[in-house]
């Protein structure tokens, strides 16, 4: 929920219905790691940095499968909910909390921006 | 008439009690009074102002009086004597405009005001309006309360067609009661599967299969552009994808918003419904509110469970003795008759969770429960609905269900039985004469005497005994028997075409064709996947073996295919893309290679490529520019060139007759043809074709999937070959005399493969597998069948080339291209 003290807290990226269920969009981000959106087919959004933790492919070009998106480079399965590798594969790539409001969809900007903190500072 | 209506009753009796005045004479409003007469009848003199003409009844229960199963006064919950036997005054018909927190009054429409100490807010929803064009016409109408009923009744009195737009809860009990009551019903739903929020891909298709059988027309994915209109009445609906359909009514059920304007307009904290602390209480002290429209800890509701958690809270907080209301799990079910089905609690999986499916496709049930370190945390039922309430405990508990998790899917029944909770256990305790398989009448006994003759697989049980050999729903009784006879000696069967299944490719192609398969979630569901929606090996499979079984019908799966597919180019390393336009037979010319130029410097691609077959590849273009490089390649006369696809590749040529002087034939003329045959064709894996003017072979042809070698007499025919990672040379299919004969041939063996090859299996290790003798029979044992097979492969093209890259270029799925927007954050700093 948006509430007022939260305002700047939360990035507003546009309605759900920008991302059909099974795929994913991207948010390039100026300074920052792109971002990729999922939107899973049972309804759930998730957002990651667009990077495989293997060879940094893009996860947004991948197949979308449970909760899971498979690399489209080499086959990599990635946990969209904590952006480990799945299965015999070691890595993780960072996740972005997000969030689902009156049909938008929202990432909490510190992790969009990282170091916007301590610019700001 | 909404004249107002006033049952006063003897009040002023005690004089000390506090006014409590209650806004919303619906079911959380009364029954918010109901639990705090229960708790203290003399505490508060109650007046309850109800915008509809009539007392209180259950809303939920609206769709059975729709559907003709109730009538209205079966679903009154409380008569005028129930407000005159509590002393309550109902004002209804005369809603509440105002609310002046400093006097604490409220103003009702017709002027009345009305002093109060606590006033309790229960306004509920109000249905969401999509605006289009034509919305506020007659005939457009909600579905939220008696008078939309009546509205609905007497549309359908007059018969013809409704559209309901919302394939929600709420749209699709709509549409089953103006179906039973005779009119034809099309439900128009956005997303692209029915009821979204509570059922998962494979439960909402199943639903709509069951729908449709019932004589609906289910449009998913369709979004509404307009309602059109016919003399001052609604007409029917335009969808954005240009499709009309008409309608003598049309019921717009897309969800319903927290009715918060009274809160709003005095002042009180609102966000997307007026917020409430865990008693219930806004932001002034005063003032309570309950219901649909309010907003708790974040969430709003909008079903009735959470209600009557909701009025418990605030009643005890009302009369002094404060517990609190923590939240409340949801489940749902649907209130159309003949359909069961109930949702609870998370059904998104993920990590950690672990999902357990169960599918019966005889009986249509499709079951799966969540779980997660132990606990159950989401279940989504199908067809048996029996155990709703047993997993709908146990989740809201946060049970431990470790010790009954490998029996949790066949219900409580099972679960419960002590020693049968092993799945095994269960199994062995069938007598001998149980039936394990109905499809084809194999008992128990017959099962174990099979597997003690000597069947040790799956597969061998199945071929001698034929159990679990038909729709295979028993197939996991019979590997419990199995298990139970042999330990670890069981011999796996064949390969199976992922973990999701234990069906292998040749099964799956079969039973698509056997029982009539026409969409993905479809065959999860008769072929009893084990997960919700396969994966990424599975599910390009399954995209495949439809498109290749129902040419022309099935609509392609996007999210299924590999990104090259669904990009139409090749990803590279850097996430990047590269383009190979189409050169027929390998020619070109300068207008072609002048637009390949262009697109080069353009777009500042960083490498150009000679292919091996013989193409131009253009590296390094990102996937927003695709689009408007193949637009520039188009204008030039180019098409895609499929070098991304499982499907035909290049065609490779020498320049034969017309200019070598070895040359016995037009090879380059007979690869031009052949292309402009194949191309666009998908295939269980990429097909490579070449041409070679004489036995010298410059084309290669002997190392590819069809080789054409040409000699003074005619054609040599090579099929099988592979330059990849294992060398393979190919095979001689046989000779023909004529270019025809060589292109009709070729068309029936690229049929053979197509319809008999797995997925991702080439045509070198394919005649490895099955052998080049039956290859050879299915061509030419039958003499009509490379005919035959040719008209199949030619039917299938008609629908195949299109060139995908002009839709593109046209705007066709632009999303796929586009970023969601930007961030450029450092500005701001």
């Amino acid at each position: 929920m948006i509430c007022q003290k939260d305002v700047g807290l939360w990035l507003d990226i546009g309605p759900v219905d920008q991302i059909a269920p099974g795929n994913a969009r991207t948010l390039p981000v100026r300074g920052g790691e792109e971002i990729a959106v999922f939107h899973t087919v049972d309804n759930r959004f998730f957002a990651l940095v667009n990077k495989c933790p293997h060879k940094q492919g893009p996860l947004s070009q991948g197949i979308v499968h449970g909760n899971v998106v498979t690399c489209p480079l080499h086959n990599w399965n990635i946990s969209l909910k904590t952006g480990e590798a799945l299965g015999d594969d070691e890595g993780c790539v960072p996740t972005i909390p997000l969030k689902v409001d009156a049909g938008r969809i929202y990432l909490l900007r510190e992790a969009v921006v990282p170091n916007l903190k301590r610019k700001a500072a | 008439m909404n004249a107002p209506m006033t049952f006063d009753s003897h009040n002023g009796g005690g004089g000390i009690a506090e006014r409590l005045v209650v806004i919303g004479n619906g079911m959380a409003g009364c029954r918010a009074v109901e639990e705090i007469l229960a708790r203290d009848p003399g505490r508060f003199q109650i007046t309850i102002f109800g915008a509809e003409p009539r007392v209180n009844y259950n809303r939920i229960m609206l769709s059975p009086v729709l559907a003709g199963e109730k009538q209205f006064d079966d679903i009154v919950i409380n008569t005028e004597a129930w407000y005159d036997e509590n002393g309550i005054t109902l004002i209804s018909g005369d809603p509440v405009t105002q609310i002046d927190r400093a006097t604490q009054t409220v103003i009702a429409q017709s002027g009345r005001v009305e002093p109060y100490d606590r006033l309790l807010i229960a306004t509920g929803s109000d249905p969401f309006i999509i605006p289009v064009p034509g919305a506020n016409l007659p005939g457009v109408v909600t579905f939220r309360d008696l008078d939309d009923v009546d509205k609905m009744l007497a549309a359908a009195e007059r018969g013809g067609a409704a559209v309901v737009i919302g394939g929600g809860l709420l749209g699709l009990e709509a549409a089953h009661g103006l179906s039973l009551r005779g009119m034809k019903v099309t439900v128009v739903h956005l997303m692209p599967t029915l009821m979204e929020r509570q059922l998962d891909e494979a439960a909402g298709w199943l639903l709509k299969a069951e729908l449709e059988r019932r004589g609906q027309t289910i449009l998913t994915g369709s979004d509404t552009a307009e309602i059109m209109e016919a003399s001052g009445h609604v007409a029917g609906v335009r969808l954005k994808d240009g499709r009309e359909i008409p309608a003598d009514i049309v019921v717009m059920a897309v969800g319903i918003r927290p009715a918060t304007a009274l809160g709003r307009s005095a002042g009180l904290d609102v966000e997307r419904g007026i917020m409430v602390d865990d008693h219930m209480v806004t932001s002034d002290p005063a003032i309570m509110a309950v219901g649909e429209c309010v907003q708790h800890r974040g969430a709003c509701y909008g079903l009735v469970a959470p209600l009557w958690d909701m009025c418990r809270a605030l009643a005890d907080a009302a009369c002094g003795a404060p517990s609190g209301y923590e939240g409340s799990v949801t489940s749902t079910k649907l209130k159309v008759s003949g359909i069961d089905l109930f949702s609870a609690g998370d059904f998104s999986g993920g990590d950690g969770a672990e999902d357990i499916v169960m599918r019966d496709a005889a009986r249509g049930i499709y079951k799966r429960v969540i779980v997660k370190e132990d606990r159950l945390v989401g279940a989504v039922l199908y067809g048996d609905t029996a155990d709703g309430s047993w997993y709908f405990d146990l989740l809201k508990k946060g049970e431990d269900v470790s010790d009954i998790r490998e029996a949790l899917i066949f219900g409580q029944a099972f679960a419960s039985g002590g020693a049968l909770a092993d799945p095994n256990a269960a199994v062995a305790a069938l007598s001998d004469d149980a039936e394990i398989c109905g499809c084809n009448g194999v008992s128990k006994g017959t099962v174990v005497k099979t597997i003690a003759a000597g069947a040790c697989s799956l597969d061998a049980v199945r071929s001698q005994c034929k159990a679990s050999a038909s729709c295979g729903s028993c197939t996991g009784l019979v590997e419990s028997l199995l298990q139970l006879a042999l330990g670890d000696d069981i011999r796996s069967g064949p390969k199976t075409v992922c973990k999701c299944t234990s069906f292998s490719h040749d099964d799956v192609r079969r039973l698509i064709l056997e029982k009539d398969l026409r969409a993905i979630p479809q065959v999860m569901q008769e072929l009893h996947w084990t997960t919700p929606d396969g994966c990424s090996s599975c599910r390009p499979a399954l995209n495949y073996y439809l498109l290749c079984a129902w040419p022309g019908e099935y609509e392609d799966d996007q999210k299924s295919r590999f990104v090259n597919e669904r990009m139409h180019a090749n990803i590279q390393k850097d996430g990047t893309y590269s383009v190979v336009p189409r050169m027929w037979g390998g020619l070109t010319n300068p207008r072609e290679l002048r637009a390949i130029a262009d697109v080069v410097e353009k777009y500042d691609a960083p490498m150009v490529k000679v292919t091996g077959g013989q193409r131009l590849d253009i590296f390094g273009i990102k996937k927003e520019d695709l689009p408007a490089v193949w637009a520039d390649l188009n204008a030039a006369g180019m098409v895609s060139g499929h070098a991304y696809g499982k499907s035909l590749r290049t065609v490779k040529t020498c320049v034969g007759s017309e200019w070598c002087r070895f040359g016995t034939q037009d090879s380059t003329g007979l690869g031009v043809k052949a292309e402009e045959m194949t191309w666009g064709s998908w295939m269980p894996h990429k097909f490579k074709i070449a041409v070679s003017g004489c036995p010298r072979n410059c084309a290669e042809a002997t190392i590819k999937d069809f080789g054409i070698i040409c000699v003074d007499s005619g054609y040599e025919l090579h099929v099988g070959g592979n330059g990849g990672i294992k060398v393979r040379v190919t095979d001689l299919l046989g000779k023909v005399t004529t270019e025809e004969e060589a292109l009709e041939v070729c068309a029936a063996f690229i049929q053979l493969y197509r319809e008999q090859a797995h997925y991702l299996e080439r045509t070198a290790p394919w005649i490895e597998r099955v052998g080049l003798d039956h290859v050879k029979a299915g061509l030419f044992d039958d003499p009509d069948a490379v005919r035959k097979l040719a008209a199949r492969f030619r039917y299938s093209q008609q629908f195949m080339q299109d060139d995908p890259w002009a839709e593109r270029a046209a705007g066709k799925d632009a999303e796929l291209h586009q970023h969601l927007a930007e961030v450029r954050p450092l500005e701001f700093v």
